[in-house]
Parts: structure tokens; sequence; C-alpha cells
């Protein structure tokens, strides 16, 4: 079939100076040369070094932990078990910022200490002169495990005697929602089509291992240096230690990539607790065999719709149930699957909806933040659903799809509004009509095409009462300085900042430095999680400036005696738009505002839309701020012979709002299909009976630059985002349709669905042949 | 077995380290305060460390330092800095080619051992040649683009 775009709905944007230009990001050049540095770049003088012992075992019972060889061992500063924090517990909570009520007794232990509940679990913590002898000490320490029942199977870990692992029971998280009648909406059907889904754990595998530095400066500051996505943990982490809030600093680097791995507390307890017993700086970095150990993974889903369709096309109901493995402490989970929960049933409008959804311990390594946060899962589930129908009512994918698509003004699956554009239909077709007509089959190798649609929100969690604030000044040369608390994770979220500043004071995007993600002298941005950063701290900083700008403009007025509205700030300089040749540099008017002591700088608080929690019952009420829609088109060859599956061709096509940076968005759209191209066909992180089988990247492979075909790029600009500039949120949502489009075009190729991702050629042979073993 | 020194020229300076036995080439570097040579896995999956050992690129973390006496090594930091970067520094930053960063400074020196033996590759060649170094971020895309814009800007310099 060929497809045609859909004509977009006319938008007129406003051309600007520095906004929807591809500039060179602030922080590229720094990046390239090799000049910036990570966390794991950083030492002091008398620096010791650590290291963690960590559970060998899954499930046990620790009945011997002697430390005292360890602690004797020439060079060794000290060795820490839990009983330096008796009470130690993490927490993935933002305090002031989420209201969700946690389930008591089920937070992780910052050290373990009567028992063990996955491999890599932490038990003590060494720091010593060398990193040679930190290692040494950790061979030292004798432990003595007593094995106990565990469960790695969170469908079996919901069965009445499975082993638990937080009494009373394995689940965690609970989520459901009511809308409409079902059971009428099944009756009204034609066809009933009901299909499970299922997704692997899997790995981040950001580059940079996790690492840190820190020490205790002359106030009695707790001072750190770490890679993270959160620099509020500096409140988790002075909890837990029992000192003041205002005794812990995060000074947050550019972070080496973090993908939700490093949203959770990493490294930088363990380097608080050293460096506070020793008194001296202590460095920590995870090798990568001990990153993928020690840190969460995307949650495995098991995903089961039954969809009441009418011959038309048209969804008359649906019923979802949906099971994630939280692995062995809660962390986010509750909320990943609430995410997933929401998003269950797709960018579709069905009024009869029921959906039940649960969040399951095992004795595996825990599952928290991973980009998307739910919403790949769903989105996998939902898509090859919408293609099941489609096939059952022998329908065109896209036709199906428009018959159901949201549109502006339609409620979702918890009664929320949609409220700006759903570019659904105009995204897909684009999408589609860029891949083309299909590739002609050869032989064995059968050839498909594949679409996926989603939504997705960004922005937190509405009843989170989210905020963000930053500084913006202007310096009397006329150059801008931008404090933010925002962590960079690479994805372009300082530049952002910056870039929105230049268009708003005048001044090139180079003129702008910014001071970002130190928890002490940057004002708090709040977390780089939920694509938030560019809506919430965009929107800050859009404030700040705008508060600078109407001093500049107001001291211009006097100084020109000219209207506001006929003068700009553009290159530099205060310019008269109706006599350009009257202007004046941006330094001698700040002199000037100086000099009369007006304020050349601002704080601004942004706060997201606050709302009361959802009805526990039915789940109806507002969650997000706003929505991001788009489409992905991929299509593959299947090898009949060998199974091997192929992308030829992926195309994704997104509604951004407005683009900030092109040439970013670019790259998050491009390198989160990646992900998602990963996910389908490569990745997953094995486990047989809670032990790692995919310990390092050897064994757990990610996409090279050979495996897959780079992804295709179309961005579309509504203008209707609640970010800056009529922005929405691209970082995240970037990844989900991938998937889903693969599994799509795989199935379209070879005529039989794969319920379980990833799509490896063993599956793909198992699925053309019956009698596979 | 005793640490022993040696001698190293690195980004053109002479150097002297004392190294373990089975110190690393990686380790001795960063030792040595070549912080731009990263970290990533240290078995040779990654290629963050990657560095150009008489002028050909390796993965450091499979280097013994001790081997490596009298040898030249150039690291990314090496071929340019923020004031006079590189050909492939411009076009890395420029072209969206860097997002995290942390497996720039392998990219490019696998980059730069290409183009030094092959100044006009196709895509397809420079897939080959950045494929023992991952990225998480970009899907390769804009990097594969950026090392074709710095090889035409070479070829059009030494025109």
């Amino acid at each position: 079939m060929k497809y045609v775009a859909k004509p977009l709905p006319p938008v007129e944007l406003p051309e600007l100076r520095q906004i929807g230009k591809p500039l060179r990001r602030v922080d590229a050049l720094g990046k390239a040369v090799g000049a910036t540095a990570y966390a794991g770049d950083f030492t002091m003088p008398g620096m010791l070094h650590a290291k963690v012992l960590r559970s060998s075992e899954p499930s046990a019972r620790i009945i011997r932990l002697d430390v005292s060889k360890a602690r004797a061992l020439a060079g060794v500063a000290c060795v820490l078990t839990a009983e330096e924090l008796p009470d130690g517990k993490l927490t993935t909570d933002m305090p002031g910022q989420t209201g969700q009520k946690r389930r008591t007794g089920s937070d992780a232990p910052v050290l373990a200490s009567e028992v063990v509940r996955f491999v890599g679990e932490p038990i003590a913590l060494v720091a010593a002169e060398t990193l040679d002898t930190a290692r040494q000490a950790l061979e030292l320490i004798e432990i003595d495990y007593e094995p106990v029942p565990g469960v790695y199977d969170p469908l079996e870990a919901m069965e009445p005697g499975a082993p638990i692992l937080h009494p009373p029971d394995n689940v965690v998280a609970r989520w459901k929602i009511r809308r409409g009648d079902v059971a009428a909406g099944m009756e009204a059907a034609d066809v009933i089509v009901e299909n499970t889904f299922r997704a692997p754990f899997v790995e981040h595998a950001f580059l940079e291992p996790e690492a840190g530095l820190a020490w205790v400066d002359e106030q009695g500051v707790i001072n750190i240096r770490v890679c993270t996505q959160v620099v509020e943990h500096f409140r988790s982490i002075a909890r837990a230690l029992q000192v003041p809030q205002n005794k812990v600093r995060i000074r947050g680097t550019m972070v080496g990539g973090g993908f939700g791995g490093k949203e959770d507390i990493t490294v930088e307890i363990f380097l608080a607790m050293l460096a506070r017993h020793t008194g001296r700086p202590v460095r920590l970095a995870y090798t990568r065999e001990e990153s993928f150990a020690a840190q969460s993974k995307r949650h495995p889903f098991v995903i089961t719709h039954r969809t009441g369709v009418q011959r038309s096309g048209r969804i008359t109901a649906a019923e979802i149930k949906l099971v994630a493995d939280s692995g062995a402490y809660p962390y986010l989970s509750p909320y990943v699957l609430l995410y997933a929960t929401i998003m269950a049933a797709g960018p579709y409008r069905v009024d009869n909806l029921r959906i039940d959804s649960a969040a399951v311990a095992t004795n595996q390594p825990f599952t928290s933040a991973f980009r998307g946060f739910g919403g790949p899962q769903a989105c996998l589930a939902y898509e090859q659903q919408m293609d099941e129908i489609a096939r059952t009512l022998d329908m065109d994918p896209l036709a199906l799809r428009r018959v159901n698509y949201f549109r502006t003004g339609d409620p979702n699956a918890t009664g929320q509004i949609i409220e700006s554009a759903a570019w659904l239909e105009e995204s897909a077709s684009r999408a589609l009509e860029a891949l083309g007509e299909k590739s002609v089959e050869r032989g064995p190798i059968k050839i498909g095409q594949g679409l996926a649609s989603y939504f997705q929100s960004y922005g937190r969690i509405t009843w989170f009462h989210d905020t963000s604030r930053a500084w913006v000044g202007m310096e009397l040369d006329g150059t801008v300085v931008i404090r933010c608390g925002t962590p960079d994770l690479g994805a372009g979220q300082v530049n952002s900042l910056c870039q929105i500043t230049a268009e708003i004071l005048g001044v090139p995007l180079t003129d702008a430095t910014v001071y970002s993600t130190d928890s002490a002298l940057t004002p708090l941005a709040g977390t780089s999680t939920a694509t938030r950063q560019l809506y919430m701290s965009g929107n800050a900083v859009a404030k700040a400036a705008g508060a600078v700008r109407e001093v500049l403009l107001g001291r211009a007025q006097n100084h020109f005696e000219e209207e506001l509205d006929n003068l700009d700030l553009a290159d530099g300089r205060v310019i008269v738009k109706s006599d350009p040749g009257r202007s004046l540099p941006l330094g001698e008017l700040a002199a000037m505002c100086a000099a009369e002591g007006l304020a050349l700088s601002n704080l601004a608080l942004f706060k997201a839309p606050f709302s009361e929690g959802i009805d526990p019952d039915t789940g109806q009420g507002r969650v997000f701020p706003d929505f991001t829609f788009g489409s992905q088109a991929v299509e593959v060859a299947v090898d009949t012979e060998t199974g091997q599956v192929e992308v030829l061709k992926s195309v994704a096509c997104h509604d951004v709002g407005r683009a900030i940076n092109p040439a970013a968005v670019e790259g998050q759209i491009a390198g989160g299909s990646n992900q998602g191209l990963g996910y389908a066909l490569m990745e997953e992180f094995k486990l047989e009976e809670g032990r790692i089988l995919t310990p390092s990247l050897t064994e757990y492979l990610i996409p090279t630059a050979v495996d897959f075909t780079p992804t295709e790029v179309i961005i579309l600009e509504s203008g209707t985002g609640v970010g800056p500039f009529g922005a929405k949120g691209i970082g995240e949502p970037a990844l989900t349709p991938a998937a889903p489009a693969v599994a799509n075009a795989v199935a379209d190729a070879i005529g039989v669905r794969i319920r379980e991702l990833p799509l490896t050629a063993e599956r793909v042979l198992a699925a053309l042949d019956e009698n596979w073993p | 077995m005793p640490s022993r020194m040696i001698a190293l020229t690195v980004n053109g300076r002479g150097r002297e380290i004392l190294v373990k036995p089975k110190a690393t080439l990686l380790q001795a570097l960063r030792e040595l305060g070549c912080t731009d040579v990263k970290n990533g896995c240290e078995k040779g999956d990654c290629g963050a460390c990657a560095v150009l050992l008489d002028g050909i690129a390796v993965n450091s973390c499979l280097v013994l330092a001790g081997q490596t006496d009298g040898s030249e090594v150039t690291t990314n930091a090496g071929l340019g800095t923020i004031d006079h970067p590189h050909a492939l520094q411009e076009a890395f930053a420029d072209g969206g080619a860097v997002q995290c960063g942390y497996c720039t400074s392998g990219m490019v020196i696998s980059a730069k051992a290409l183009l030094d033996r092959n100044p006009e590759p196709t895509e397809s060649e420079i897939g080959q040649a950045i494929s023992g170094n991952l990225c998480r971020c970009t899907g390769y895309g804009q990097i594969i683009q950026a090392i074709q814009v710095a090889a035409g800007s070479q070829r059009r310099g030494e025109e």
C-alpha cells in the first residue's frame, strides 16, 4: 500500500534568532576535544580508594560476616558494614515533590545485614590507600550464607506459597483503571482479540560506569562529586546518615549517559559514609561488571490485552492486565507501573476500559527508571495488539488506527483531556510515506513493514507538585550567566537553557555561560528525569531571562525615548526597530542599569500544574502536564533460513512542539530509536535463578555502528506544547515506538507473531517451525 | 615482579612512569593525567579508551603498559584543543555527534586512524572503522556524518 502524508494543520511559528537553529551545543566542543571532566576524572591529595562487597547469592541469610582480617590489612583505612547505619534505607523519593504512599518495610537497606535478596546487593564497604589494597581487603572479608528459597518469576511470585521477599506478599504496587461499561462494550463488539506479550530485563549500558569522589570540607559539609540525574538526593543521603540537610552537597558532573540508570542513588551514599568515617577524600568508581550487577534494569512485563472491536475497526472495550517484575526492591516500580498502566491502552480512545496492574518482587536485580518509564513496554503490547486486530479484521494497520486515534479534546484512560495537538495520523502517514514501497523479496528473504504510534507524558506526575528554579544574570559587558541545578545527561539539557536565554536576551549562544548541577550553589531545578527539564527548567529560565529583559528594555526606553514595542534585543545590542541605526551594545545598557541599582539578575520559580491524586478505585483524574505524540515505521528483511532480522529502513516522526535545537532533537530521536531497535532485536539481561548470565558488554550486546541503519528523523512542530516556545518533550518518547514497529514488521514478513522480545534468530526460527525443540 | 620505569611520548611530550607488571596502558595514561582516555569496560568491548599507539588505534585497556616502552601515544586531547580543535573534533561538535561525550574521545581516535589510511571513506567503511566503539546516545548516524564532513574538510585543506 502506498501512503500519502496527511496534510498538517496550519501552524505559524515565528522565525526566531536562536530557537529552532541547529547551533553547536555549548557542551559539545569541550567533550569533542576530551577536555570535559567526568565524575571518575577527579582526584584529591590524600585520597582513599573504595570498593564494595556484594552478595554472590540471590536469596540467602547472612549467618556470619567477619571483616576483622580486612580491617587488619595494612593500608586499609576502614571497613564499614550495616552496623555503621543501623536503619539506613535507600529511597528514590524527592521530599517535597513526591506524595505517593510507600509500602513500608520494602525500601532497600543501604547495606544488607541479615538477608540478601539479589546477586550484587551491597554488604560492606572498604576504603584503602590504593585500589589494589581495597581489592585485597574485599577478598579478606569472610562471609557465610545460608541459602533461602527464592523466586525468579513475577507470576510465580504471586502464587500462594511462593517465597516472600517483603511481607505480607510480593506485590509491591497495584493500580487499576475503570472507565465505562466493559461488559457492554464487549457485547457490542463483532470480534474479541486476546494476546499476551512479554518484554525482558534490559540494561541501561550507558558508557560511563557510576563514579564519584567525596570529601568533608572545613565547614563539615560532605561534598560529593558524582554523575547523577538527581542532585536532590543530598536530602536522602542526609536522612540516611542522620546529618542536617545543609551538611550534604552534591556537585554533579556532566553525566556520561543516564537513561534512568542514574536516577536512583548509586555510589554517592557509600562515598558519603566513607568520607565521613575517615575524614579523608574517597573515590569510588564501579567496574562495568559492578555497574551491571549493582544498579537497576528496565522492568520485564507480561501484558495481556483483550480487546473488543467492531468490523468498522472501532474499539468498543478493552481489558488489560499488566504484571511487572520489580526485582528485589521496589525503588521506582510503583510509578513505572503507573505510567505503563495509564498508557496501556495506547493513543486510542477507549471508552470502556478495565486495567489491572501489579509490580511483583523477585530475587533478581531491582528494576526502576529506564528511558520511557514503562511507556515502551506498554507500547510494545498495545501496538502489536493493534496489528493483530487489523489482521483479524483484514484491515490496513493505519486505517484501523485512524478510526481510534486520540484527537485533541478526547479523554485518555484516566479521563484526562488531551489538550495539545495529537498528531498521530500526521506522524504515522509521514513515517509510512518516507518508508516507501516494500522492497522485493528474494528466495528465503522475506520483507515486512511495521508501524507503531504512541503517546507519552512529559513532565512529572502532577500530584508531585513539581517545581524548577533558574537564575539568569547579565554581566557588565553584556555576557550572560545562567545558574540552574539541571543535571546534563548528554541530551543537551544545559544547552537548551542557554539557547532559550540567548534568544530572550538577544545575545549569541556563545555569550551564555551556564553553571549547573550543584545542590548548594545552583537553584534546585529538580531531576533530569521524566522528560521534564526542557519543560520545567526551560520555562524557569525563560521566566528569569524575561524578567532581566524587562529591566533592560525599561532602561532603554528612557535612553532612546521610544515605546517599548519599538525596542528589541538582538546580536548583543538593544535596537530601535523602526530605526536600526539607533542601537547600543548590551554592555553599555547593562552598565547604565548597574549604575542606577537596577536588578540585572532574576531568580525564577516555575510550577507545573498541581493536581490531587487519582481516584484509587477508578484511576480517574489528571496525572500529567501534557503528552508527546509520534510514530515510527520500519522495514525489515527476515532470512527464513537463518532467522536473522535485518532492519532495512527506519523512519521516526514525532511532534516535538517546537525544536529548540533541531540537531539535538534529531540526536535524541535517532539515538532513542537505536536503543529501541536494540530492545527489539538484541538486548536481554539474562538471569538463571537470579544469577547473571550477561555480566558485561561481552555478553550483553548493545547496537554497534554496523548493526542498524541510522533512523531517518522527521521533526514536526505543532507549537502546542507546554514547554518554552510551545516545545514538548522528546527525550524518552524517542525510544518508545521503535521496538513495536520492528515486531510488527517481523510479523508482517513471516506471517507469524512472536510475542516475546528480543526477536532473536532462535525465536524467529522457532516461530517458523512448529517442530522447533 | 617489580614495577619498572617506562618512557613514552604522549601527545608529543616525553613522559616517564613507573608501572606495575599488570598495569594497562589505560591505567598508565590516566595516571599521567590523560583523563580524556575513558574507562568504560576494561576488556576491549567499548572502545572508550582507544588511543593511537605508534599510529595504530588500540584499546589501551588491552595493552600492558610495560610493552609500550619507547612508543608514541596520541590521545584525543593530543589532536586538538578548544582553541585549536582538530577537523574531526570540530565536525563532531558541529554535527550533533556529541551527546554525553563519554565515547567521543575513543570515537575520534578510531576516526583519525581511519582517515589516516583512507582519506575518502564510504559510510560503510566508517561504520566498520568505529564498530569497536560503542555509543549509547546517538545511534551513530550523526557520528558517521561528522566523520565524512571532517574527511571532506581535510581533503579540501590539503588541496
